[in-house]
């Protein structure tokens, strides 16, 4: 018969698939591994750091802010770094919105409101080719789930800077990094050693300020990650009693059939 | 077979003019099932209720999406943000899909070990592959919503396989793109199409139910009920199986959807399509990937997509293939070896359709391309002809009374 | 359901727990699909406008927009006033007193919709028609509003509500 054995093979068949499928498919060239970091927000009980979210928003803003757009935060998301209203007030205050026509029919600037989204560094993609000798800064709203492995791959991007090794050259205007895909990168090492000064008195270390950036990242790319994480215990340990519970109805009602 | 009595007066009186009520009392409670249907009996209703699950939650993630290039990714972004709840719609829905196949294709494989496709159930089985590629076509066109780089690139590349057609490919192509690239007309086309086909399923469901009932279902034995011995009413013994089975799918979809709600996705799907910049690996979702190894292992292009779907078209006619009277596997020794392979061998292809066309991967994908049509269109009739199956149970209840001889109850109960 | 039995009590319980669970379980599923037609963070993020009213001059009007409804805001000269205390509250279509409509008298706020059927009611222009009590004046149905802008004549049931707002700081309000 079929059967337990039927049933064993199909799942092992099922998991060794999904396995290799969700292997990250690499580009061309030797695969580079990725060192997996240790991250309050990985595992089924994850969740983010409010003090490394509020040092990573910092950096994100000191440093990455001059080029990369983080178009699908609002303001009024900063509430789940532990800011309250006022000072999310005071922060969306600081930036410069788009809004009108007014009633001379031109558009102007004002301050931010909460409700309004981080405005982009750049009007559109040409002008920030244009400032970047060609090169198109991403969006990082979504970084962290647009690569394969995100969170420790950004962290390894970040640190990944150095010289080559010898017998590669680096073209014109290019860094040399580790972990990116060809190993040559337009952006320059963006974090320096004491670049930020923390409001929380932290060292500013590069490997700091890079584990800080990558977790208020992955939270930019899913600000619901705690809720769902939440959410999921309460709804997996339900289901595993109420399906305890139907397994014991379906014996008793089978018991006159065996 | 008089009716049943029903003690509401409602409920008579609407019986009366409508009878929904002896028509759900007769298909629970008199329907005869086999007694012995094991676990692998359980997909076929877990397929209608992840149809269920789909429905709702598309139609509640299509109040909030919008159907065009430029608002598209970011309605979706709105959803997974903004909405209530709607990360979890949006993942229920994306992995809802991914689970729809994984139950079907379990479903098939139960079809194909007992032989379910045979005699009288050879409509039943072709209403199921035709179920089957309506479900394709409604993927493929949920995958090019979001708008991200594979929604894009995955839709241009398909799309552009028709042009192999002599003739009038180029034509049809443009055709099917409203434009001369996969752009908003695609896009709108491709939203209505993904809403309306999932009601054509759930009609050819209804339609595969019908012919279900007009004959029951298989069994494990292969072998016909004989008798109210045989069988059981539907209700409650597999009304409560079912929903134990239930129980386990949802415990399994759970904790994939709320800890690892893209492991099967892709990451360049959460880049915003580009039609200038080409992802390195353009990969299908998980469930085309076979189709997409015997796809791209054919050199010529028209012949590849010609494969591909003669790799569906061959289920089709599958009942005149196999056309041995013994259904079941258990009774078929040599049958039960090849299934096994010809089950590994998917699982390859699988595999195959998600590497790069490179190398060794070629190659393989060409062997077990040619194994995949070898299996259908030479040994399943070959073994027909050939094999010798072990000898029947004389019927369903005689393995459990236990007598090797006539010992069959013949009172009727 | 279950039949009855010898032992039928220990038996039927599993199967009320089962259907009990399973009950729970749906409507813990059930509240989110619909809780997602409510309003969205972003649509809720634009519930409240803040609104300087100091840019507002004596006699004249003010048209904002909160949730997408127009609000108006009237800077009103004291003969205003003192023509919307001077009623009987009893004669009124839906009696409310003046003091009750504005917290700072001389500012009165209103939601700029037509009680009767949704219109936007003139009177916010110095050209517009202000109807015979010199408030608001809807054109699509002729219902008259006085300087309240509470309904005099025509077919609104209601004065023009006056929404949830508080002065935050001596000039600045925030509705909603």
């Amino acid at each position: 018969m079929m059967g337990a054995r039927g049933l064993l093979t199909v799942a092992a068949a099922a998991l060794v698939s999904l396995g290799l499928m969700t292997t990250p498919v690499k580009a061309a060239g030797p695969a580079v591994e990725i060192p997996s970091q240790n991250w309050s927000f990985a595992g089924i009980f994850g969740t983010f750091d409010r003090g490394e979210l509020q040092r990573g928003f910092q950096v994100y803003k000191e440093v990455c802010a001059g080029c990369h757009s983080l178009d699908y935060i609002a303001f009024r998301n900063l509430a789940d770094l532990g800011f309250n209203e006022l000072e999310i007030k005071a922060i969306a205050a600081e930036y410069e919105v788009q809004d009108g026509p007014n009633d001379e029919g031109e558009m102007f600037a004002r301050p931010g409101l909460p409700a309004d989204r981080f405005p982009a560094p750049f009007a559109n993609d040409n002008a920030a080719r244009a400032s970047n000798g060609g090169a198109l800064p991403p969006d990082l709203s979504l970084m962290v789930d647009a690569r394969p492995n995100g969170a420790n791959y950004l962290y390894a991007l970040m640190t990944g800077y150095g010289d080559a090794p010898s017998g590669v050259t680096v073209a014109e205007g290019m860094s040399y990094n580790a972990y990116f895909p060809g190993h040559q990168i337009a952006m320059p090492a963006p974090i320096a050693a004491d670049g930020v000064e923390y409001a929380d008195g932290t060292a500013a270390t590069v490997d700091q300020q890079a584990r800080d950036v990558t977790a208020f990242l992955a939270w930019a790319a899913e600000p619901n990650l705690e809720e769902r994480k939440r959410t999921g215990v309460m709804a997996v340990l339900f289901l595993l009693v109420m399906t305890g519970l139907l397994y014991a109805s379906k014996r008793k009602i089978w018991a006159d059939v065996h | 077979m008089s009716g049943p009595n029903f003690s509401n007066p409602v409920v008579r009186w609407i019986d009366h003019r409508l009878p929904v009520f002896t028509f759900m009392h007769h298909e629970m409670h008199e329907y005869p099932t086999p007694k012995n249907l094991n676990y692998w009996w359980n997909f076929g209703s877990l397929a209608g209720i992840v149809l269920v699950i789909m429905l709702l939650t598309g139609i509640i993630l299509a109040m909030h999406y919008t159907p065009h290039v430029d608002f598209a990714f970011q309605s979706v972004e709105r959803i997974m943000r903004d909405v209530n709840h709607g990360w979890l719609i949006r993942y229920i829905h994306a992995n809802g899909a991914s689970f729809f196949f994984i139950v079907v294709y379990i479903h098939i494989f139960r079809g194909l070990y007992y032989g379910s496709y045979k005699a009288p159930r050879e409509l039943l089985w072709m209403l199921g592959v035709v179920i089957l590629l309506l479900m394709m076509a409604t993927a493929f066109m949920g995958y090019v919503l979001p708008w991200g780089q594979m929604s894009f690139w995955g839709a241009t590349v398909i799309t552009n396989l028709f042009s192999a057609i002599p003739g009038v490919g180029e034509w049809i192509v443009t055709l099917l793109w409203g434009g001369f690239s996969v752009d908003n007309p695609t896009l709108n086309r491709f939203f209505s199409l993904h809403y309306l086909l999932p009601f054509v399923i759930v009609g050819v469901v209804v339609l595969h139910i019908v012919a279900l009932h007009r004959f029951g279902s298989n069994n494990p034995l292969g072998i016909d009920v004989r008798g109210k011995q045989d069988s059981i009413p539907f209700h409650p013994y597999y009304t409560v199986k079912d929903a134990f089975g239930l129980g386990v799918f949802l415990t399994i979809f759970a904790a994939v959807v709320f800890f690892m709600p893209n492991a099967m996705g892709h990451p360049d799907n959460y880049i915003p399509a580009n039609p200038l910049v080409t992802p390195a690996h353009i990969v299908p979702e998980w469930y085309f990937l076979p189709f997409y190894a015997i796809l791209r292992a054919v050199p010529d292009k028209l012949l590849g997509v010609l494969a591909m779907f003669a790799a569906i078209g061959v289920l089709f006619i599958l009942p005149w293939l196999d056309r041995s009277p013994v259904r079941s596997a258990t009774f078929r020794p040599l049958f039960k070896i090849f299934f096994w392979i010809f089950a590994a061998n998917c699982v390859l292809l699988t595999y195959l359709g998600g590497k790069p066309a490179e190398g060794t991967y070629v190659i393989l994908s060409r062997l077990a391309t040619v194994y995949y049509f070898f299996h259908f269109l030479i040994l399943l009739p070959g073994l027909s002809i050939f094999e010798t199956p072990k000898p029947l149970p004389r019927s369903i209840s005689q393995p459990v009374l236990g007598s090797g001889t006539a010992g069959a109850s013949k009172e009727n109960s | 359901m279950a039949e009855t039995h010898e032992g039928a009590t220990r038996r039927d319980f599993i199967h009320v727990a089962s259907a009990t669970m399973g009950a729970v379980g749906a409507a813990c599923v059930a509240w989110p699909l619909i809780d997602q037609m409510n309003p969205a963070a972003d649509t809720l993020a634009l519930a409240t406008t803040e609104f300087d009213v100091s840019g507002v001059e004596e006699g004249m009007a003010v048209t904002i927009v909160w949730r997408g409804k127009p609000v108006f805001v009237r800077h009103r000269t004291a003969k205003e006033i003192e023509e919307a205390g001077a009623v009987d509250i009893a004669d009124l279509p839906d009696p409310q007193a003046d003091g009750d409509r504005a917290p700072k008298p001389e500012m009165l706020v209103l939601v700029g919709v037509c009680t009767h059927l949704g219109c936007v009611p003139l009177g916010q222009k110095a050209t517009d028609p202000r109807g015979e009590w010199g408030g608001w004046f809807c054109p699509c149905h002729g219902s008259h509003y006085d300087t309240s802008g509470r309904i005099r004549k025509g077919p609104a049931p209601t004065n023009l509500p006056v929404p949830p707002y508080e002065y935050i700081s001596d000039t600045v309000i925030r509705i909603g």
